[in-house]
């Protein structure tokens, strides 16, 4: 069963965070910065040449590339 | 009983949680920078005064975490455990956290619990918090993470009284906290891989054995003790896999959820989230067309300011300087002495006075932008872009400022967290056109690529063209710098966008005098030092074929000159006029001849085999050697070589028509020794400003980047790498171009 990753998501959605793909330093650097499974997130926007994305977290926002953001997986609320 | 020795406090924390306002805030005045071998991260140290003890402060670089995955990173982990030589180890660990983010702030702190000394909290930002709704109860989370708490606003200077208190308190009490709990089976492989190590490591370093993976821990281990132990790594990791509780989630798991434990009934937050400015502020400054609109105009308000204050400022002690030089000439004896004096050092101090104005305002720009949180969104805007040359967005204000100059360009370069990229921006900076080229492509456009005999369109375009070469070089070198040499793992670009809040006065002049000072004393001396070694080539041997001395004799040429013109009042007569006009000629013709026989100039005749194939002669050769200190230093040895004296060039630059300046017509005039030809064609001057576009004549530059770099080996590599580029695109340029 394939599930959205969070780069695939439209500006103004919230998701779930169910897994994060890997175990290298990125995913390290990821959960580091809170991307952990349970978190809530919601996409706030994209860069004008649709990289890197924006995206909040609690009471912080971060931006990350898609390609950084295709490991982590979530499911849509 | 409190400790015999001075006590030291490290401060950790998160960047953008005001750190470094705390750490200004208790050690005021009190600080100087320490840097450590091998690594290009420097800390700061400073003195303050808890408890009536004074303590030693260090202030360890803002970071998400302590898992180091750089030898940069290992630095700050080697420091709080006391491995690091010639450091003590700290008796207490100030944790600063930023309250309007609790959560993921304590993910840090949690990390420090684990040292083994005393942690007190600093929890900053508290009226940020309220604002948004969030209210804490500090001396409750004090108790359930087992440490002080001590509520404070660093930028206002609230609470530090009572966490100086705290800090000595934890010195004297010397409770060591416990960090979270982790499972049973991660604790099992804890010991076992301890015991493989050896017990002198400390427990920490172990936990981060396990935990990063690929991290610089594991690199370093192996290093010293061999695969063995990476193999032992790899096959705990696979156990604890098996278990449950992989790496390294395993980590972020534990922390986060004690997190969540701890702050239960400490924090209250509102219901519905609280829109603050900074997500108004975003909706434009993030906004695809608005953002990126916004963004243009705050570069064009940067560069504008570099030219219309920085310039005047600029140009006002560059004639400060001649003024106190051609006034001391005038009382000194000519000689050796004399020439050193007012050449070799007054000119290389002048040098290095110049770029303040400049240095001193884009850092303020910097600071500014820093400061107030809009940096992170310039890089978010331009990542994408940055990307295709291998870079990241954050390396795109270092870029973009070295287009007026390299130099802040290159110490803004601090900011990139990753050695590679830092190393590969630092590397291709000077390529972008700095404003010390235009003399020189105001020279020869002026000179030989103006109507009448180009069209009228011919000057602005090749003065765009100039710059675009360095635009274009520049992200190329890069790629290819990060294919080969600093070829690595693209480096995570996952980065906090902090709230906006008003910038500090205060930060930012502090940040603009520290770069102004760390410039003039580290890198000045390195400009001072080649300034006086290009004069000294100029100057010597100084002995005429008839035995007078040079010097003198100029010297000497040049009074009478000036008597005569006294002499001669308001209207001087025709015979009057060319009297002095022989006399100042014979003078120039004199320092043409003596610059000609010079050490330099020699020199200049030697490679004169080598920089034919560009179309030029000696004398161009001797220029472009002397202009080795300062790019704008080629002007003025162009006029003393073709017998016009010292030509100033700022009088080239905004001259009514360059090319009927005494210089140009001279040049214009040049032939080949001994020949009818012409040595400037137009592709000699295309040639000529394509090597200057490339190449590194700029020893200001080279010794910020060995300061910034910390080797004599990426500045001798830039110069080597640029002057061979320029040869190339000089000679590409003139063999094509005389095709036509």
């Amino acid at each position: 069963m394939a599930t959205p990753s969070l780069d695939q998501l439209q500006r103004g959605r919230r998701a779930r965070i169910t897994r994060i793909d890997g175990d290298d330093s990125l995913v390290q650097r990821l959960m580091e910065m809170g991307l952990l499974e349970g978190e809530e997130v919601e996409v706030v926007g994209f860069a004008p040449m649709g990289d890197p994305m924006e995206v909040r977290l609690g009471d912080y926002r971060l931006s990350l590339r898609r390609v950084e953001a295709a490991r982590v997986h979530v499911e849509p609320l | 009983m409190p400790p015999l020795h001075r006590p030291t406090a490290a401060l950790v924390g998160n960047p953008n949680t005001g750190k470094t306002t705390l750490f200004n805030a208790l050690s005021g005045l009190r600080q100087r920078v320490g840097n450590y071998p091998g690594v290009t991260v420097e800390t700061k140290k400073g003195q303050m005064c808890c408890g009536g003890q004074t303590f030693d402060v260090i202030d360890l670089p803002g970071t998400y975490s302590l898992a180091p995955r750089s030898p940069d990173e290992m630095v700050a982990v080697d420091v709080v455990l006391g491995c690091q030589k010639g450091e003590a180890r700290p008796d207490v660990v100030v944790s600063i956290v930023d309250a309007s983010n609790l959560d993921r702030n304590l993910y840090l702190t949690t990390q420090t619990l684990e040292l083994g000394v005393p942690v007190v909290v600093a929890l900053n930002m508290v009226d940020v918090a309220e604002s948004q709704g969030i209210r804490i109860d500090a001396d409750r989370l004090g108790r359930q993470l087992g440490v002080t708490v001590v509520p404070i606003q660093a930028n206002k200077g609230k609470g530090l009284d009572v966490l100086r208190g705290a800090i000595a308190g934890a010195v004297i009490d010397r409770k060591t906290p416990k960090g979270p709990p982790f499972p049973e089976a991660f604790e099992r492989e804890v010991e076992a891989l301890h015991e493989v190590v050896g017990r002198d490591t400390p427990d920490f370093l172990v936990r981060r054995l396990l935990l990063d993976v690929g991290g610089y821990t594991e690199k370093r281990m192996v290093d010293r003790l061999g695969p063995d132990v990476a193999e032992r790594v790899r096959s705990g990791r696979a156990r604890l896999a098996s278990a449950g509780c992989p790496a390294p989630a395993v980590e972020a798991r534990t922390r986060y959820s004690w997190i969540r434990q701890a702050t239960a009934g400490c924090v209250q937050r509102p219901d519905k989230r609280v829109v603050t400015w900074t997500d108004r502020i975003d909706k434009v400054l993030t906004h695809k067309v608005w953002g990126t609109l916004v963004f243009l105009v705050v570069m064009f308000v940067v560069f504008e300011s570099i030219f219309t204050v920085a310039d005047p400022l600029m140009k006002g002690i560059d004639h400060g300087k001649d003024w106190l030089t051609d006034g001391l000439r005038g009382l000194m004896p000519a000689g050796p002495l004399t020439g050193l004096l007012l050449d070799g050092v007054l000119g290389g101090v002048g040098t290095v006075l110049v770029f303040i104005p400049q240095i001193l305002i884009l850092f303020g720009f910097i600071a500014v932008l820093e400061d107030c949180g809009y940096m992170a969104r310039a890089a978010f805007l331009m990542d994408k872009l940055m990307s295709r040359c291998g870079l990241s967005g954050k390396s795109f204000i270092p870029m973009l400022s070295s287009v007026a100059c390299a130099i802040p360009g290159i110490m803004a370069a601090r900011v990139i967290e990753n050695r590679r990229d830092r190393l590969t921006t630092i590397l291709t900076a000077p390529l972008m056109s700095c404003s010390a080229r235009l003399p020189v492509y105001v020279l020869l456009i002026g000179a030989f690529l103006s109507p009448p005999r180009f069209p009228i369109w011919t000057p602005g375009l090749v003065m765009f063209l100039m710059y675009c070469i360095g635009l274009v070089v520049a992200p190329l070198v890069a790629l290819a710098l990060k294919r080969t040499l600093l070829r690595g793992e693209t480096p995570a670009f996952v980065m906090e966008m902090p709230l906006y809040k008003v910038p500090s006065l205060r930060t930012v002049v502090r940040r603009m005098v520290d770069s102004g000072w760390a410039f003039v004393f580290r890198a000045g001396t390195l400009i001072l030092a080649s300034m006086v070694l290009v004069w000294a080539l100029m100057y010597f041997p100084r002995v005429e074929p008839d035995g007078r001395l040079y010097d003198e004799h100029y010297a000497q040429l040049r009074k009478t000159s000036e008597e005569m013109r006294d002499g001669a009042g308001e209207s001087p007569t025709r015979e009057q006029q060319e009297a002095i006009e022989k006399t100042e000629n014979d003078a120039n013709t004199l320092q043409g001849e003596w610059q000609r026989q010079s050490v330099l100039g020699r020199m200049g005749q030697a490679i004169e085999p080598e920089v034919r194939p560009l179309g030029w002669d000696w004398r161009i050769g001797m220029a472009a050697l002397a202009s080795f200190p300062a790019r704008e230093v080629v002007v003025g040895t162009l006029g003393v070589i073709y017998n016009e004296g010292q030509v100033d060039p700022d009088e080239v630059q905004h001259a009514e028509h360059v090319g009927d300046t005494r210089l140009a017509r001279a040049m214009q005039q040049a032939t080949w020794d001994g020949t009818d030809r012409k040595v400037y064609t137009a592709p000699v001057a295309l040639s000529l400003m394509v090597f200057f576009a490339l190449c590194c004549q700029c020893a200001s530059t080279l010794a910020v980047m060995r300061r910034e770099t910390r080797s004599w080996g990426w500045p001798a590599f830039t110069f080597t790498y640029m002057t061979v580029l320029a040869y190339v695109g000089a000679l590409a340029v003139y063999q094509i171009g005389s095709l036509f």
